[in-house]
């Protein structure tokens, strides 16, 4: 497990390479540069106005008199700055996970939730709440109180990793992508038809799947903060060690196999690594939409550059997207809420849509 | 709107002075459907469970030949054949049975199916208390009954009242958080629920402006400081790990009604003739809670609480 060095043209990173050798190296790497800061400014920038944003919306006048009126410390110190912090590491480690997916399977179309982790978290939160429900009657109420002590975060984290090692049982390892891809979109199937079954037991369960469907970063806290930075920082040190074996993939499966590479426990590393930023992300703010898929685009659009930028990148603009349609979501018709999903599926997939009629997807 | 609710008016006029006479039952449903009946049907089908309940409440559950998944009240009505939920009727079974009327929710899927099989269908639905009277009114102009109509209603706010006397002194004019799902979600005081509780003498924290049941910025709710809080027993455990809810007034002092999943939840949820029997559940849940201390003068609510 000690590949020589990618060659610098895989370096570049996938669809790169129709630019890349074209721009001097430095120009590429002011671009990204550039990126990062541009990213880090946004994230800056939203963080103040996720600070800011309470249920009154972005209102000026309501932040001041929030702060005359001795407000602050409970409304923006335990609910809107973890809230807009949680919103910023979701979306971060979505993002990296997407960009992960993109790499591992070379294909534009990957995204956290391709391995069965998104039915699997579903089918667990589903299964709680019909256990309580159902306590008694068709299932031992010794059942429903364990599935109750797991909570509905906890749950939704088993679930997601259960299902991607479903996934890598069915496709016995991670020896071949298609078959890896294909056992993700059968567990994917089946995990659901079960979710859907127990929601017929329960109307309760229904609800409850719809809203963990819709994700919310609405009643993220502190402990639940905690969790996902830790998890983002074991995670994105990880990926980043990796990041030249996807600058290899991007090569093809059999170049980097010739390069060295024992491709079938670098994509098994790589996989785990994906389960559990996704677990992580979708435990405490539920299946949030398009933001796995687009960061990574985003990236490779603005500043196409090698594994080691675009994962990070990746991980940024996740977050600045996540953020982003967070304090949209609260600032909208507050003090009332949309679903974040929502805002981050119109804001993701208007950004694809305006790619895609410029013909800039890669 | 106002149309539909005029047209309505009088096609209830007619329904209640002539139902039984030569000229049939005419009633307007609530998607504007007009629908003409010659007899009053006997062989009814509901598909869902606040017109289960009504149907049963003025005395014609032995009309009812099937019921949707989740219609489970009154007892009788489990022992028939269930024929699905809001988006999986099963149209075979439920045309085997033959019903000569099918009540549904305006929003379910297989209306325009149902009546493209020839069957007819009425349209229901309930969001506050004058629309379940209203229901109530149309059903048993259906049922060619149109007296049992009133007599449920005035039962059901006999029932009300009764409620309202048995909450304590205290506990009059406390602000109130209802919540109906954990998204947050609310019964705002536009909401059937809501109604009840303003009737029972609390204030909502959720203006009608706002809606029957909004999503809410959980921030709101810890503004509003509510002094009573009601919710499913399996989300009340946890509202206290909430950031900054275990300030609540009403979770520091131990005033929330925790109702239990299942029958209890589903009494309170369900815009339907127990309408009565749930405010006098949620009376006896206020009744066993703690007074507020005595002290704690009624501040009016925050700015952001008032309709926008």
């Amino acid at each position: 497990m000690s590949p020589p060095g990618a060659p610098t043209e895989a370096r570049a990173g996938p669809g790169a390479a129709a630019h890349a050798p074209a721009q001097p190296r430095d120009a590429r790497r002011a671009r990204c540069l550039a990126l990062l800061a541009a990213l880090g400014g946004a994230a800056l920038v939203l963080t103040a106005l996720g600070l800011a944003a309470g249920s009154a919306g972005l209102s000026w006048s309501a932040l001041q008199q929030d702060l005359a009126d001795g407000h602050a410390a409970a409304l923006i110190g335990q609910i809107r700055a973890p809230r807009t912090l949680g919103a910023l590491l979701v979306g971060a480690l979505l993002g990296l996970a997407g960009a992960i997916a993109q790499g591992v399977f070379r294909n534009p179309l990957a995204d956290p939730f391709l391995l069965g982790s998104a039915a699997g978290a579903s089918l667990a939160v589903v299964a709680v709440i019909a256990a309580s429900a159902l306590a008694g009657q068709a299932i031992a109420p010794a059942a429903a109180a364990w599935a109750e002590r797991l909570g509905l975060v906890g749950a939704a984290y088993v679930g997601a990793l259960g299902g991607v090692a479903l996934t890598l049982l069915l496709a016995r390892g991670a020896h071949q992508t298609l078959r890896l891809l294909l056992a993700g979109v059968v567990v994917g199937v089946l995990l659901g038809a079960i979710a859907e079954l127990l929601t017929l037991l329960s109307p309760d369960a229904l609800r409850a799947r719809q809203a963990f469907q819709l994700g919310s970063t609405a009643l993220l806290g502190w402990p639940a903060l905690a969790l996902l930075a830790l998890g983002l920082a074991l995670a994105l040190p990880l990926a980043l060690r990796s990041a030249r074996v996807l600058d290899a993939l991007t090569l093809g499966e059999d170049s980097a196999a010739s390069l060295g590479l024992n491709l079938a426990r670098w994509r098994l590393a790589l996989v785990a690594l994906l389960a559990l930023c996704t677990a992580l992300a979708v435990a405490q703010a539920g299946l949030v939409a398009f933001v796995g898929l687009v960061a990574p685009h985003l990236v490779r659009r603005l500043a196409p550059s090698a594994h080691g930028t675009l994962l990070a990148a990746s991980a940024l603009a996740g977050g600045v997207l996540l953020l982003a349609a967070d304090v949209l979501a609260r600032s909208i018709v507050a003090p009332q809420e949309l679903p974040v999903g929502v805002v981050t599926a119109v804001l993701g997939g208007g950004y694809l849509l305006w790619l895609l009629g410029r013909g800039g997807v890669r | 709107m106002r149309r539909v609710l005029a047209l309505l008016l009088l096609a209830l006029l007619h329904a209640t002075t002539g139902a039984t006479a030569a000229a049939g039952i005419r009633i307007v449903d609530d998607r504007g459907v007009a629908v003409k009946l010659a007899q009053p049907p006997q062989r009814i089908v509901s598909l869902l469970p606040s017109l289960t309940e009504t149907v049963c409440a003025l005395d014609a559950c032995d009309r009812l030949v099937g019921v949707d998944r989740w219609s489970n009240w009154p007892p009788p009505v489990r022992a028939l054949p269930r024929l699905g939920g809001l988006d999986d009727v099963q149209v075979e079974a439920l045309l085997r049975l033959r019903p000569d009327l099918v009540l549904a929710a305006v929003s379910h899927r297989t209306l325009a199916r149902l009546e493209a099989l020839g069957v007819r269908v009425v349209a229901l639905e309930a969001e506050r208390h004058a629309d379940v009277q209203r229901v109530f009114t149309t059903v048993a102009a259906l049922l060619g009954e149109p007296a049992r109509g009133e007599q449920a209603w005035a039962r059901v706010q006999q029932q009300i009242a009764q409620a309202a006397a048995r909450v304590p002194a205290a506990l009059h004019g406390a602000t109130v958080y209802f919540e109906v799902a954990s998204t947050p979600h609310a019964a705002g005081a536009d909401s059937f629920i809501g109604q009840t509780l303003a009737a029972l003498g609390l204030r909502n924290i959720v203006p009608p402006a706002m809606g029957p049941f909004p999503q809410l910025n959980p921030e709101f709710v810890v503004r509003a400081r509510p002094e009573l809080l009601v919710a499913v027993a399996r989300e009340a455990r946890r509202l206290a790990q909430r950031p900054g809810w275990a300030a609540l007034p009403a979770l520091r002092e131990g005033r929330v009604c925790a109702v239990a999943e299942g029958p209890a939840w589903e009494l309170l949820v369900r815009p339907g003739p127990r309408l009565g029997e749930a405010a006098l559940a949620l009376a006896d849940c206020l009744a066993a809670l703690p007074a507020p201390p005595p002290t704690t003068a009624r501040a009016p609510l925050p700015p952001t609480a008032s309709p926008r």
